[in-house]
């Protein structure tokens, strides 16, 4: 089937992103004009979709599809089926409205710029979730309006309610959420498909799985919590802080509908299963019950809708869960009706709010005179809400009437819980529509600002819509609504809508929907007393269950929290070896135990080193002199050098005592500054300690007994000594290795380098710069003269020993170590001014890196692997002789470069900071 | 040699260990110094010591004989003993500047700190 593109559609989410970050600038100024000029991108949206309504009514939708994670089979599939054009008309069509309407009632107001941004974002989120195909980016985007509606209700966070409500919203949402991702990762699995277009093609062939009702109850969960079904009904109330237009928009006309969207999408997967319709038709009627008792017990304006909408989500889940078509097509139907007239009542109560100050309708009276267009939308709004001829309200009622009474079970229940529905509703919608503007009492004064333009276009076209959709009404089913019902359901079907039905039981059901729904409202104050009375008498409400729970649960994830966070760094130690024991004992034996060990002979040398070594240790441990403990740990360090040495690796032997070297005169600078080393523990603590430490060394040991048992395959870096020579032109395998075939690794490991340096830095920032008692102890003239010539015989041969690197035990990092040795040396010798950490570290550091970058250029440009050796030619070099000339040459000058300037950046600061403490503890002895 | 050698490495992560247990920062960080060079040991020791040949190949070979070490696990602990050398820089003066501004070496007294 040829397909027509939506790129215009893809076009407008893109814009709809760039308007969140722009139109909030000029809403801070001007409120009034963001909302006209914002209002043409969704305005414009909904005009392209009319254009493609024609189209979906042959069954031809639109689509357009990009890669996102191929990897893994998820792309930005989208796709415009008819419920999704639908909810997408929906979408823009009542957005540009409330973007006007928005605009004008939040003028002046510190809401306007967030309110600009975040209803940006939840379009974009709505639009995405009508058409995305593919069940990951649809629940992103799903995700996506839980998250703007957070923000949306918040808008007004001085206040603790506003907060709380919004909380309570993202919580209900957000778990269902998460519930709703498991579900569609199990369907995803268990039907081999991820895509809502491939599932419904399958039909009802998941049914059979035996995961079918973990799924069913899982996606119900989610669809549930959004569409606010009993029990989690509670948040959308609470929603009724957010200021008006968002009311109107996120929670009576688009946001909520999203859960009954999704229910109508997997309509053709489980709409006839047993389970399916049993729940939905309960948690429906119990939801439209609720909404529509809780509804005649209210005063305010919008939480009159608010409940009201509630009933309209459980009458449409109601209807999904009747499972025939005249069901679905009373749904779709009615869930256009609702958006239609529930948008323009909120936003008629939002006008008479801003009007009066109040939204009680028990002072409400007489605003028909000064408000005669507002009264007009409204009444016009509130007949199509009570289902009065000849409004789309009506044909909606006529329809929901004969889905109900045709229902295959309990068809006489049914119809009796949707008349009590239908019936608050008629009552509803005069108290809403009709009573604030008939006048019975005092009338109150009226902020001339009400009646903008701006304010009363959102209503009054959104009353007309209702109007004509009832005079002309196979405008809307002929092919929008066909094309929805016949994708919910799996086959063509034809809609049409008429008015009139002729004289039948359903007509006969409406005309006394009507009657006794007048008699409410017209014995509302009589009536409401009664329902709180009632009201009253449940033992608890939904959201004090909730808030209840809630804070049981941080209550208890704060002492779970302490309990395991207690803030001991040594606890936290303890616990970490303790786990490494156990995790190492438990992951020997269970694999069998020790195996047949290789190993080589011993050798009287090293096993000399080996005890030399654990003697130092030991040394160390006992040790309380600071002296005596740094020797100690020196012996160790020069005895692990030894170590390399003897085993066939010079390079890591000649780092370790460069390292070796510098750590010790770190260690001896900082170290005369620190109080002796003092034994704070108590001997059973050091008891404690020792076994934990005992236990952790022991499974070390045993652990790589272990690994020496087990059969090995041949190394990675056979191949690496096979080429080293021949492709790298290296004779240093290990530099080779570092420069050539791991050179990404040493890139990494070299920015690590100079973030630790930064963090150093970082550190000693606040300790100040000038200081005048420079420590000059170690500057003898003897130390100077000696110094004076070593200094550049290091340096030289730390040049000698880079380039030679490549061939010969050496490198970036042995020479810019015995380099940066060298000068240490040369800067002890200087007075204070030298030892402030100088300009050209961070420079050698910057220089350094760049260098390393720079040498991925040859690869890239040669289209060779990334940073794989780019040979130039044969160069001379002085005492290296002749070498191959590379771009990996260039990368250990980088990595030269910035070992120089880390350990020079860390150096001096060490110092600088020693004096800093000398001057200090001078001051203090003054 | 390799059961001596991983002898001497357990005894020395164990001796680290204890001393990262310590209260005295000076203690702690002679212990983070032990802990870095007894993991470079494991490595070393995990690799096959060989048979004492180092592995750089001679001039006028193309490769190495048989019975050398792996050079890679070396490329892998020369930079760890580069970057132990960057962490211990950076541990050594976190806590000579906790010293100072809370004049304490007793990592205890560090605990009111996190609250």
């Amino acid at each position: 089937m040829d397909q027509p593109p939506m790129e215009m559609y893809v076009a407008g989410m893109i814009a709809l992103v760039f308007g969140a970050a722009f139109w909030p600038l000029l809403a801070r100024r001007r409120a009034d004009l963001a909302g006209w000029f914002s209002a043409a991108v969704p305005a414009g949206m909904f005009f392209w979709l009319l254009g493609q309504v024609p189209e979906a009514g042959q069954g031809v939708f639109a689509s357009w599809s990009a890669d996102w994670v191929p990897a893994m089979g998820v792309g930005i599939d989208f796709l415009l089926d008819g419920p999704g054009l639908l909810l997408s008309l929906l979408v823009t069509g009542i957005g540009a409205l409330i973007l006007i309407y928005g605009g004008c009632y939040l003028k002046g107001s510190p809401q306007a710029a967030p309110f600009f941004c975040f209803i940006h974002l939840f379009m974009l989120a709505m639009l995405g979730v009508a058409c995305s195909d593919h069940f990951i980016v649809f629940f992103v985007f799903w995700e996506l309006t839980s998250v703007a509606s957070y923000l949306l209700i918040g808008l007004g966070h001085a206040q603790i309610e506003a907060r709380k409500a919004a909380l309570r919203a993202l919580v209900v949402t957000g778990a269902g959420g998460l519930a709703l991702l498991a579900g569609l990762i199990l369907l995803g699995e268990a039907s081999g498909t991820y895509r809502f277009s491939e599932l419904q093609a399958q039909g009802g062939a998941i049914v059979e799985h035996a995961k079918f009702l973990p799924i069913l109850v899982l996606v119900l969960l989610g669809t549930f919590t959004k569409s606010a079904q009993f029990p989690f009904h509670f948040w959308l109330p609470g929603a009724m802080a957010a200021p008006t237009p968002v009311s109107a928009y996120l929670h009576s006309a688009t946001m909520v509908k999203a859960g009954v969207f999704l229910l109508a999408k997997l309509y053709p997967v489980f709409g006839q299963t047993e389970e399916w319709r049993t729940t939905l038709m309960i948690f429906g009627s119990l939801t439209m019950l609720l909404g529509s008792l809780l509804a005649l017990a209210q005063t305010d304006l919008k939480r009159l809708l608010a409940y009201s909408t509630m009933s309209a989500l459980g009458t449409l889940v109601l209807l999904l869960g009747l499972g025939t078509t005249l069901a679905v097509e009373a749904a779709m139907v009615f869930l256009v009706v609702h958006a239609l007239y529930k948008a323009a009542l909120f936003m008629a109560a939002g006008v008479v709010d801003k009007a009066t100050g109040t939204r009680d309708i028990t002072r409400l009276s007489g605003l028909g005179a000064p408000l005669p267009l507002l009264a007009v939308a409204a009444v016009l709004a509130a007949f199509s809400m009570s289902g009065l001829p000849p409004f789309i309200g009506f044909i909606g009622k006529e329809l929901l009437y004969e889905a109900q009474v045709s229902a295959s079970s309990y068809a006489m229940l049914i119809t009796f819980a949707g008349f009590a529905a239908s019936a608050v509703n008629v009552a509803v919608a005069f108290k809403v529509g009709v009573a604030p503007f008939r006048r019975r009492g005092e009338v109150p004064k009226i902020n001339p600002k009400a009646r903008q333009l701006s304010l009363l276009a959102g209503p009054m076209l959104l009353a007309l819509a209702g109007t004509l959709a009832g005079l002309f009404p196979d405008l809307l089913g002929r092919n929008l609504l066909a094309a929805a019902v016949s994708d919910v359901v799996g086959e063509p079907v034809e809609v049409k809508l008429k008015l009139w039905h002729g004289f039948n039981m359903v007509l006969a059901l409406s005309m006394v929907t009507v009657a006794v729904g007048w008699a409410l409202y017209a014995k509302r104050e009589r009536i409401r007393p009664l329902i709180v009375i009632l009201l009253e008498r449940f033992p608890a409400r939904a959201n004090e269950i909730f808030d209840a729970g809630l804070q049981r649960v941080l209550a208890r994830s704060e002492k779970v929290t302490l309990a395991i966070q207690h803030g001991n760094l040594r606890g936290y130690i303890v616990m970490m070896l303790l786990s490494l024991a156990a995790l190492l004992f438990v992951a020997v034996f269970s694999g069998g135990g020790l195996g047949e060990m290789e190993a080589g002979p011993l050798r009287m040398v090293p096993v000399g080193v080996g005890i030399l070594i654990m003697a130092a240790a030991v040394a160390a441990v006992r040790s309380n002199g600071r002296l005596s403990a740094m020797l100690a740990f020196g012996v160790v360090g020069f005895g692990v050098a030894m170590l390399y040495a003897l085993f066939g690796a010079p390079d890591l032997a000649l780092t370790q005592v460069l390292v070796e070297a510098l750590t010790l005169g770190l260690f001896a600078f900082v170290l005369r500054r620190m109080p002796l080393i003092r034994n704070h523990s108590s001997k059973r603590r050091r008891r404690v300690d020792f076994a934990v430490a005992a236990a952790a060394g022991a499974a070390v040991t045993l652990a790589m007994l272990a690994a020496l048992g087990t059969k090995q395959p041949p190394p990675v870096s056979d191949e690496m000594v096979r080429m080293s020579v021949p492709d790298a032109y290296g004779r240093n395998i290990v530099n080779v290795i570092l420069v050539d075939f791991r050179a990404m690794d040493t890139l990494g490991e070299i920015c690590v380098l100079a973030i630790a340096a930064l963090g150093v830095a970082g550190l000693l920032l606040g300790f100040g710069t000038h200081n005048r008692q420079a420590d000059v102890a170690v500057a003898t003239p003897i130390y100077r003269a000696a110094v004076s010539w070593i200094v550049p015989l290091l340096i030289f041969i730390s040049v000698v020993i880079l380039l030679r690197g490549h061939n010969e035990p050496g490198g970036g990092f042995i020479g810019g170590l015995l380099g940066a040795a060298g000068l240490v040396l040369w800067r002890l010798t200087r007075g204070e001014s030298v030892r402030r950490p100088t300009w050209w570290s961070p420079l050698l550091i910057g220089g350094g890196l760049a260098a390393a970058v720079l040498s991925m250029v040859p690869s890239l440009l040669a289209r060779a692997p990334f940073m794989q050796g780019q040979w130039f030619g044969e160069v001379w070099l002085p005492l290296a002789g002749k070498v191959k000339f590379g771009s990996t040459f260039i990368f250990d000058v980088g990595v030269f470069l910035v070992v120089v300037g880390v350990t020079q950046l860390v150096l001096a600061r060490v110092l600088q900071s020693s004096e800093i403490d000398v001057s200090k503890s001078l001051g203090r002895r003054s | 040699m390799e059961i001596f050698l991983s002898l001497v490495t357990g005894f020395l992560f164990a001796c680290g260990a204890y001393m990262l247990l310590r209260r005295s920062f000076t203690r702690l960080l002679i212990g983070i110094l032990f802990l870095s060079q007894a993991a470079n040991l494991a490595i070393l020791t995990l690799a096959g010591l060989g048979d004492g040949t180092s592995g750089i190949v001679p001039y006028g070979e193309t490769t190495l004989e048989a019975g050398h070490p792996d050079p890679l696990p070396q490329a892998l602990v020369l930079t760890a003993i580069v970057i132990g050398f960057g962490v211990f820089a950076f541990a050594l003066i976190l806590l000579k500047r906790a010293y100072h501004k809370l004049n304490t070496d007793d990592l205890d007294a560090l605990e009111s700190t996190d609250r």
